[in-house]
């Protein structure tokens, strides 16, 4: 016996053992998803934000439509329009050597989610960024530091501790509207669970997903109570 | 163009599905709206209450229900009310089926998340207004119901209403799962005009574009709402830095 036929055995469920090791390896596949926006995300986010408080006014506009349009529509509608309107385009991606991305669904569910929460990511940085007062960019300005150099050491380190909490949030939200990835054919946790159910009828397959997801959000609050705390740890609190 | 034209409004066109589609989806969010916001209130009363029991219940809601994605409390949802109301209904001695209606179903889980994350605002425009409020219309000699009704719940709209309006936005985007337990709504329509005419591109960024005007109508109108209610108040210096 596996480890992860240990929690259907210890709760008694045949369903849950059955299908226990599949469901945590879709969880695998779910925390990977995640992770991999999240991160690709973050970069682009910043991009984002960057382009528009300092871009030119059409670079700036462009960021904004490409945010508006994110933030504005459904996960889901933009998944099914990366997954399903690639296939339309199949001649003219393998024209320029795409298609290997597009005809995965596991890339194209990749792609949308670290483009859709990009979007969310670079609001939180742009208002984060705004959130660090005039005056020190002047006095970084008056030490003579270089445009990067006071991006670097003066406003993003203070940028930080205002973009966290709701950073956090946006990664508890990732790691909720990713279960619409099972909805394009990747046996993600939802995935799995939905194979679960269809096979066993056994409505507990859903309750122990539902357990498993709260626990990573319940992770995530938590590592991120360390790291606001680490982050402030110079401030005095009241 | 032309080609694009007749695929939405020729003779098999698809603009009359997806507009009774859309029509779904709206009636669908604003059917929930109501029903969550004053379950998410009680959740915040709740959690404000003197009893710990109560306390504690609603902070469990709150935590669970916004820690499950909202595509498995749809499932948990449907599926769960489906099995209890057929075995009930088997108990009472019928032998028929009784389905339960989807829009039912999408309205209950969608209303059940939206009642977690609308306590949070909830609680926090409650904790916003200040306790001389209810002092001095403890003074008066005004009823506990009475001070809520009267002095507490008309200012609790103005601060809570920025935070409502995100939640209303991210409402509307969700009502967009239910098209998984085959409500006829944009998503399911949008999904039928594809399989038909295979032309996924096409017909997923019309219904994304449907969904936009829609938040941005919606965005439009809380900024109305927002300066309807903030109208007599002094914003100082605030919005502009």
């Amino acid at each position: 016996m596996t480890w992860c036929e240990w929690p259907g055995v210890l709760i008694g469920n045949e369903a849950i053992t059955n299908y226990g090791c599949r469901m945590f390896g879709g969880l695998g596949l779910t925390l990977q998803l995640v992770t991999v926006s999240i991160v690709l995300g973050a970069l682009l986010g910043l991009g984002l934000a960057l382009t528009r408080l300092f871009g030119g006014t059409i670079a700036a506009g462009a960021a904004n439509a490409f945010m508006t349009f994110f933030r504005g529509t459904p996960l889901i509608c933009q998944l099914f329009l990366v997954y399903y309107g690639a296939g339309q385009f199949r001649t003219s991606l393998e024209a320029v050597n795409l298609w290997w991305f597009f005809r995965e669904a596991w890339y194209c569910a990749a792609f949308t989610f670290t483009l859709n929460t990009a979007a969310y990511q670079g609001e939180i940085y742009r208002g984060a960024i705004q959130a660090v007062t005039r005056g020190q960019w002047e006095a970084a300005r008056a030490l003579g530091l270089r445009w990067s150099q006071i991006l670097r050491t003066v406003v993003f380190p203070q940028a930080l501790m205002v973009a966290l909490r709701p950073l956090g949030n946006e990664v508890v939200i990732m790691i909720k509207s990713s279960a619409v990835a099972s909805l394009v054919t990747l046996f993600d946790l939802m995935g799995t669970t939905r194979l679960a159910f269809a096979r066993s009828f056994d409505l507990s397959v859903y309750l122990f997903a539902a357990l498993l997801y709260l626990v990573m959000v319940e992770a995530v609050r938590r590592l991120w109570d360390v790291a606001e705390r680490r982050l402030t740890r110079h401030l005095v609190r009241s | 163009m032309d080609y694009f034209l007749g695929l939405l409004f020729g003779p098999k066109g698809w603009a009359g599905n997806l507009a009774s589609g859309a029509l779904v989806t709206i009636s669908l969010a604003l059917a929930t709206l109501p029903f969550g916001l004053a379950l998410g209130l009680a959740v915040a009363l709740a959690k404000r209450s003197g009893s710990v029991i109560l306390r504690g219940l609603a902070t469990v809601y709150a935590t669970v229900f916004r820690g499950v994605p909202e595509l498995l409390t749809l499932y948990i949802v449907y599926f769960g009310l489906q099995l209890g109301l057929q075995r009930g209904w088997k108990m009472l001695g019928f032998s028929s089926n009784l389905e339960m209606p989807a829009f039912v179903a999408g309205m209950m889980a969608l209303g059940l998340v939206l009642a977690a994350f609308s306590s949070e605002v909830w609680v926090g425009a409650l904790n916003a207004i200040p306790k001389g409020q209810r002092e001095g219309a403890q003074a008066l000699g005004l009823t506990r119901g009475m001070t809520f009704r009267l002095v507490v719940l008309p200012q609790l709209i103005r601060l809570a209403l920025p935070g409502l309006g995100n939640n209303w936005m991210v409402l509307l985007k969700e009502t967009s799962l239910i098209s998984v337990i085959a409500l006829p709504d944009l998503m399911f329509w949008t999904g039928r005009a594809n399989v038909v005419t295979k032309e996924p591109f096409f017909f997923f960024g019309v219904a994304c574009m449907i969904y936009l005007v829609f938040s941005l109508i919606s965005s439009a109108g809380i900024g109305v709402l927002e300066r309807r209610v903030g109208r007599g108040f002094v914003t100082g210096s605030g919005g502009q830095r």
